[in-house]
């Protein structure tokens, strides 16, 4: 791989038009932000780490576009990479996060008690209630750049922090790589197992070396609490359960997440968090919250109707398949999920998804009994 | 990615014993050699161009075997890689060339006339001969490492050359990323045609970076005659025609190679070699010759003998199925080649081929007639 700064100065003989991605036939948020210009201005630049501006756009490079959804084409490295690449990613963020500004503040509030409801979504439409978000620990550098020794570093930190959690967050860690057939059946029937990725998206930019060294997934003995280790992120947090009670899911979210981040803090080693960027992840479109609510939810009749795309789109809300990013629905079963990251708070977050399919259900309701939403179509949040 | 010096030198932060990979469930030349010791003793070097040492072996550490090859695992970034990281490289060619010591000395011999016989396989049982190489272009670094600039920098030198050749090896080149439907079902349809690679093996060492920027590829106006530029070499050079006249194949190989290396050497580049390692390519597997000369046989019969796999060995033959390495036979129809390519030249290697598909089809003749085979076994070579 070519991406330290003594190639990066080795590459310098070269014109910046000469090493220039070729990037007619692309379409991401990379692409469309990376003229020849902000090239010939980054190209000779890196992080402390050692990041480098090829390092960043590598898989917006090796991969051109995706069907489905505008992919972002671009990582970080380490938590300087924001800054040191910001003439390339702030128009990124700005694209993505719904026109955002380099001189925005992003505000953070993990206080559940300010989430109003979301205890009643009708359980016969809501299958499962979810929500997940990633965190950096400060020092490291992520996935995509970090080395074994300092994914290893992080493995054991997780571990310590996450095995001196008790009550309703007692649990386990799983390494991947010892992990017995047995326990991987149990992991993979609980639907927690995360596997080596397969996604180009992924794979291009580094995050899979050295699988599966240092990763690993721990859960709390109910399994309604979950941390996955080394995947995308150093760390994701994720809070689920079947049902619609979103409210519980998102205080077990809050209560586990400020225990787990009071226990890194205390050895000196906090989360990646700026007022400007809110959590800092490895890819841009997690910046902020990093959150994701979702809910499993039946809506066989509205998926159907015109006007579906134009409503989720008011309620500030995204539908996936049941497998997640990239897959299908099935069986009239969406996964419906906040749409935003940067910007608005968590508990605006989780609001939004509490609000929102609680109207949907209301208007799947509706259409089942034949009648009309016409007047239900809410106004853009 | 985290493989430049800088990054090299932040990895010095953690131990040797925490950076070392974990080689447990590996089964590659490179997992056999690499101790943790000689980990310890290379991890802070870099080659001129800033190739390190966990580029070398990613692949082989993302790679812990293969069901049906005992694969490399390492690979290298430039030409110096096989100086200075020899203590992992030697031992590994040592190994996988059948004990080819760091102070052996390769015979290079691209002389056609030195072939006996070989125009006489008999069709009727060989459908097809072929014979490839790769050749690196010096001053350029090789395919996991190049830069976007250096990789267009081979395919101009390349177009250049193959374009001044003439006669029977006239021909035209067509770059991957240009290509038309058109163009792109010829080329598949005359089995020319190369994809992106889609093997870990390939991936995980970074050759596949910004495909297909820079690939491409040229064939005579004959169609027996093909050049791949950029793929896991600078230059993959093939001969190839229906039929079992591997005398013709080889001339024309031959021949074609020393006018493009004139060609290169006229434009003040060389190919890569020295008298140690002959022609240097990426892959260690390919030192030497980096030549396959191989035919497409019938051999329902032999193969499904019980010696048959002995018979190969003695004969330093290897099979494939008719996909190339990864494949199958399909129909009683094998790729034979030859096993080796450092410590034997060009000419001692076709000239296997040449001999042992003789004897196989032989073999093959009397075992159809029910007769015995045992007379004709032949020593180990």
């Amino acid at each position: 791989m070519p991406f330290g700064n003594t190639h990066n100065n080795y590459k310098l003989k070269f014109s910046a038009e000469d090493e220039y991605p070729d990037l007619s036939k692309h379409n991401n948020h990379m692409a469309k932000a990376l003229t020849l210009d902000i090239y010939k201005k980054l190209r000779d630049k890196q992080t402390p780490s050692g990041f480098t501006l090829d390092d960043v756009i590598q898989t917006g490079v090796d991969n051109p576009g995706h069907p489905f959804i505008m992919t972002v084409g671009c990582v970080a490295g380490d938590e300087e990479t924001y800054e040191v690449f910001k003439d390339l990613l702030d128009p990124v963020i700005q694209d993505r996060h719904g026109g955002y500004k380099p001189t925005d503040k992003h505000k953070t509030d993990l206080n559940y008690e300010n989430l109003k409801g979301g205890d009643d979504l009708d359980p016969k439409y809501v299958l499962s209630s979810r929500v997940r978000t990633g965190r950096s620990i400060i020092g490291y550098t992520l996935p995509p750049h970090s080395s074994r020794g300092e994914r290893r570093a992080i493995e054991k930190m997780s571990i310590e922090a996450l095995n001196s959690l008790d009550g309703e967050f007692k649990g386990k860690y799983y390494p991947l790589k010892d992990m017995s057939d047995k326990e991987q059946q149990q992991l993979i029937d609980d639907h927690f197992l995360f596997d080596k990725p397969v996604s180009p998206l992924l794979l291009a930019s580094g995050m899979a070396r050295d699988w599966p060294d240092a990763r690993g997934i721990w859960h709390n003995d109910n399994k309604t609490f979950l941390v996955w280790v080394n995947e995308e992120d150093h760390l994701r947090v994720i809070a689920m359960e079947k049902g619609g009670n979103m409210k519980e899911v998102f205080r077990r979210f809050c209560v586990g997440l400020q225990k787990i981040e009071a226990v890194f803090k205390k050895h000196n080693h906090g989360f990646m968090w700026n007022e400007h960027l809110g959590y800092v992840l490895t890819c841009p479109s997690n910046l902020g919250t990093g959150l994701r609510g979702g809910v499993h939810v039946k809506l066989p009749n509205l998926s159907k109707h015109a006007k579906f795309e134009e409503v989720l789109t008011r309620l500030r809300l995204q539908k996936r398949g049941t497998g997640g990013v990239d897959t299908a629905a099935e069986g009239g079963v969406f996964d419906i999920s906040n749409a935003d990251r940067l910007g608005f708070s968590e508990v605006e977050q989780v609001q939004m998804v509490v609000d929102g399919v609680k109207l949907m259900i209301e208007m799947e309701k509706k259409l089942e009994k034949g009648g009309s939403i016409d007047d239900m179509v809410p106004a853009q949040k | 990615m985290p493989f430049g010096n800088t990054h090299n030198q932040l990895k010095m932060n953690y131990s040797a014993a925490q950076e070392y990979p974990d080689l447990s469930k590996h089964n590659n030349h490179m997992a056999k050699v690499l101790t943790e010791e000689l980990y310890a003793q290379l991890r802070e070097k870099a080659t001129p161009s800033g190739f390190t040492l966990d580029d070398v072996i990613q692949t082989g550490i993302d790679n812990p075997g293969h069901p049906f090859i005992m694969t490399v695992g390492c690979v290298a970034g430039d030409e110096e890689t096989y100086e200075v990281f020899k203590e992992l490289l030697d031992p590994v060619i040592e190994d996988r060339h059948g004990g080819y010591k760091p102070s052996d000395k390769h015979k290079t011999d691209l002389n056609p006339d030195h072939l006996k016989g070989g125009d006489d396989l008999d069709p009727d049982y060989v459908l097809s001969s072929r014979v490839r190489t790769g050749r690196s272009i010096r001053g350029f670094c090789l395919p996991p490492h190049c830069s976007r600039g250096e990789r267009r920098a081979v395919e101009d030198l390349a177009v250049e050359g193959l374009g001044s050749l003439d006669g029977d090896l006239k021909g035209k080149y067509y770059a991957l990323k240009n290509m038309t439907d058109e163009e792109q079902q010829q080329l598949i349809d005359d089995h020319f045609l190369f994809d992106k690679p889609v093997s870990p093996l390939l991936l995980a060492s970074g050759m596949a970076r910004d495909w297909p920027d820079a690939r491409g590829i040229w064939h005579n106006d004959n169609k027996t005659f093909l050049v791949w530029v950029n793929e896991e070499d600078h230059l993959r050079v093939i001969s190839m025609q229906k039929g079992g006249n591997m005398k013709e194949v080889f001339n024309r190989f031959c021949t074609g190679l020393t006018k493009i290396e004139s060609l290169f050497k006229d434009k003040g580049h060389e190919f890569m070699w020295n008298e140690h390692l002959g022609y240097v390519l990426t892959c260690p597997s390919n030192l030497g010759t980096g030549l396959r000369a191989g035919v497409h046989v019938k051999l329902p019969c032999v193969s499904k003998h019980e010696k048959f796999g002995e018979i190969l060995k003695r004969l330093r033959l290897q099979k494939r199925g008719t996909g190339g390495v990864d494949t199958a036979a399909v129909g009683g129809v094998f790729d034979i080649s030859n096993a080796d390519r450092l410590g034997f030249s060009e000419v001692d290697l076709v000239q296997m081929v040449v001999d042992g598909v003789k004897l196989l089809v032989e073999m093959e003749k009397r075992l159809e007639k029910g007769q015995s085979i045992d007379d004709l076994m032949p020593a180990q070579k």
